[in-house]
């Protein structure tokens, strides 16, 4: 994928395009609001990850503003060490599509710039979700794996189907939370591991092969063996 | 009146000539100092200073605010007395003319009548018997022929100033040996006949002069309480004025203790007082906040970053194979994360107490935030042996901040869910209150000792049985802001055996329907 990183932070920046080359995206940075409004304006990325507090007269905010109001829908994460609620919903407003603030894990921010960069190029709405033998079907609400049938709770319902949605993605935690549960904290237990197991003991105990795996330091990625 | 009072007018007129030779006598003054002492001419208007507020703060007399409040004061006093006064010479002096007036014109109408129905000996012989029954021996009457001889009356001759008919003069007349003054009108009579008619006004004069007089002192008095009681309003401003600023100076230097003195009088200065000195008790407890986390910092963070410190030194010195210093960066690393995640609360909390977060509020049901809770936390009950029951009203509205409640319930499930023992059952219960709502969670844990319950909200406060498992010593810090918020308390009681947190919570808005 092709993101476009605008951070001034030299540090920052280094991690975060060297990181993302390694996961084999394919990177620009710009270290001014200037550049990064003119390389956002005249090629096509997949997703930015743009700061909020920007050298060269045009910070985050006007960017993302300016880029919004040419009609330009690309994918934005705003990366900021603003972290208060209302600057998080000011950034929202703007147009920015998610917001992580410093400091973060480089997992996190992997994860959610994949899944927004996903998001970007979403099909048609679709009522069927199938990750190797398991079937989610959104219409009927009917989970099955290998033809047999699973029951679920609605909540473990949702929890699937967001992992299915990112299928083959990291999905951290704090995404879990998020999207699942619409809480914006971080409660002290594990709760979301727990949630997890439940859910992995309805869907991969019973079969021979597990589709639920857990990523050391990031979170949790649902893929089919081999995909 | 048996005061007398002297005569103002003489008084005047000697004043305005002394003021003249006064004035002429400091031009001379002035002349002379200017001539012998140029340098030591005191500029009067310069220098009439006072101080007002605080040492270094000078305010001119004229535009000192109290000056300005004394003087529309006393300039008002002045006004309505001056007014008053006025009106009382109208209603009194005045009253006393007018009554001489309508007198003489009604003794015309009558004599005039007498002398259309009887003819002049009528006239004459009533004329007589007015002068004879004049009790008060005021009145003036004389009749004259066409030849100007006196017919009837007690005045020797016409007054050679009276001329036009139903023209008021004053007249001067001797009278029993007396000068007196005397107020005439003539009237024509058909017959080429003539009648004055007058009364004697000097009583009534002399009365009026009186009034005047003591009017014009009553003015004088006025004038002189009025500045005194300007003065005195000013004196009162000034206190109170320099109170406040006494205050503010006081705390500007540091002195945080320092409050507006309240006088128990309950007026509008103490209202001032007790809006001001609310003030400050805001400001020092957001103060002491700031102290005790800029503390809380310097003592609390320490020590996972020395412990994060110390493992990264550790792994550079001793580490033989890359696993080992992966492994030891990896601790260092979530050591860190902890650390930012105690930023995080801190600077949460801080947002709370500051109280931006108002703006949004909105009107939620608990009743469903509730349940998702214990949804997320059920599974986290169940796996630890543990069960969390839940109840509440079918339906619950409250204005308040959906994220922050549903983050306060967290940390206190969070916390009961931590400190109970396997086989326990964790509460979370919601019920209306005649002012708002009350929420609710209790567990079955070793609860809190009295000694520590008042301290527990303190940040990074940490009981003894707390201190051996995880934790940041925020959790109920940041509860406790959020009932804050809301207006409402944080209340922690003993559940036997457990702890039971309660959040009151005013209902915070009317007409509630959600």
């Amino acid at each position: 994928m092709r993101i476009l990183v605008v951070e001034d932070d030299k540090d920052v920046a280094g991690f975060v395009v060297r990181g993302l080359k390694e996961a084999g995206h394919n990177v620009e940075h710009a270290d001014n609001g200037r550049d990064g409004l003119f390389l956002a304006a005249s090629e096509a990325f997949d997703a930015v990850i743009l700061d909020r507090m920007l050298p060269g007269g045009i910070d985050g905010l006007r960017l993302l503003e300016t880029l919004r109001a040419q009609e330009n829908s690309v994918p934005v994460l705003f990366l900021s060490a603003m972290a208060e609620v209302d600057d998080r919903v000011r950034g929202l407003k703007a147009g920015g599509d998610d917001y992580l603030t410093k400091p973060f894990a480089f997992s996190e921010l992997l994860a959610r710039v994949e899944a927004l960069a996903r998001r970007g190029k979403a099909d048609a709405p679709v009522t069927k979700l199938t990750v190797g033998d398991l079937e989610l079907d959104l219409l009927s609400r009917q989970v099955r794996r290998a033809g047999q049938k699973i029951d679920l709770q609605p909540r473990e319902f949702r929890l699937l189907e967001y992992l299915m949605r990112h299928a083959g993605q990291v999905v951290t935690r704090t995404m879990l939370l998020e999207g699942v549960w619409d809480y914006h904290f971080d409660p002290q237990t594990n709760v979301i591991d727990v949630h997890v197991s439940r859910l992995r003991q309805k869907i991969d105990k019973p079969f021979d092969t597990a589709l639920l795996h857990t990523v050391r330091n990031a979170g949790y990625m649902l893929r089919a063996e081999g995909a | 009146m048996g005061v007398t009072l002297p005569n103002l007018a003489p008084g005047l007129a000697r004043a305005r000539r002394a003021m003249r030779a006064g004035r002429r006598g400091l031009r001379r003054g002035r002349d002379w100092l200017l001539a012998h002492v140029p340098h030591q001419v005191p500029h009067w208007a310069r220098t009439l200073r006072l101080r007002l507020a605080g040492p270094g703060q000078k305010v001119t007399v004229f535009r000192s605010a109290g000056f300005r409040f004394a003087s529309i004061y006393a300039g008002l006093l002045v006004i309505s007395a001056a007014a008053l006064a006025m009106f009382l010479w109208w209603a009194t002096a005045g009253l006393l003319d007018r009554e001489t007036e309508a007198a003489i014109r009604a003794d015309a109408q009558g004599l005039s009548e007498r002398y259309a129905d009887g003819r002049l000996n009528a006239l004459i012989s009533t004329i007589d018997d007015r002068i004879a029954q004049n009790v008060d021996d005021d009145a003036i009457y004389l009749l004259v022929d066409g030849q100007m001889r006196p017919r009837a009356g007690n005045l020797s001759a016409w007054p050679a100033i009276v001329v036009e008919p139903n023209v008021w003069y004053p007249l001067p007349v001797q009278r029993a040996g007396t000068r007196s003054l005397a107020r005439a009108m003539r009237f024509d009579l058909p017959g080429d006949f003539h009648l004055l008619i007058g009364r004697d006004v000097r009583v009534r004069a002399q009365l009026r002069d009186l009034l005047t007089n003591a009017l014009l002192w009553a003015v004088l008095v006025v004038v002189a309480m009025a500045s005194m009681g300007a003065f005195v309003a000013r004196g009162l401003f000034q206190r109170t004025i320099a109170n406040i600023s006494d205050t503010a100076t006081a705390i500007a230097a540091g002195n945080f203790a320092e409050r507006v003195k309240i006088s128990g009088r309950g007026d509008e200065f103490d209202q001032l007082a007790e809006t001001i000195n609310d003030m400050l008790d805001r400001i020092a407890r957001l103060m002491d906040g700031v102290r005790q986390v800029s503390n809380a910092i310097a003592h609390d963070l320490r020590t996972p970053i020395a412990r994060a410190r110390s493992r990264l030194e550790d792994a550079a010195l001793h580490a033989r194979t890359e696993d080992e210093l992966s492994a030891a960066i990896d601790r260092a690393m979530s050591d860190l994360d902890g650390i930012v995640a105690i930023f995080q609360a801190l600077l949460r909390i801080a947002e709370i107490e500051a109280g931006s977060r108002r703006s949004a509020f909105a009107v939620i049901d608990l009743t469903p935030l509730l349940a998702d809770l214990a949804e997320l936390y059920e599974a986290v009950a169940e796996d630890a042996g543990m069960h969390l029951t839940v109840s509440a009203p079918p339906i619950l509205p409250l204005h308040g901040d959906r994220e922050l409640l549903q983050q306060a319930l967290a940390n206190l499930l969070d916390n009961a869910l931590k400190f109970s023992p396997p086989g326990g059952t964790v509460r979370l219960a919601a019920r209306a209150t005649a002012g708002g709502a009350e929420l609710q969670v209790a567990d079955e844990g070793p609860g809190i000792p009295a000694a520590d319950l008042g301290r527990v909200t303190e940040r990074f406060f940490r009981g003894e049985q707390a201190r051996s498992t995880p934790g940041s010593g925020l959790g109920l810090a940041l509860v406790q802001a959020v009932a804050h918020l809301h207006h409402g308390a944080l209340i922690l009681s003993d559940a036997a055996p457990g702890l039971r947190a309660t959040l009151s919570l005013p209902r915070g808005s009317d007409n509630l329907h959600a």
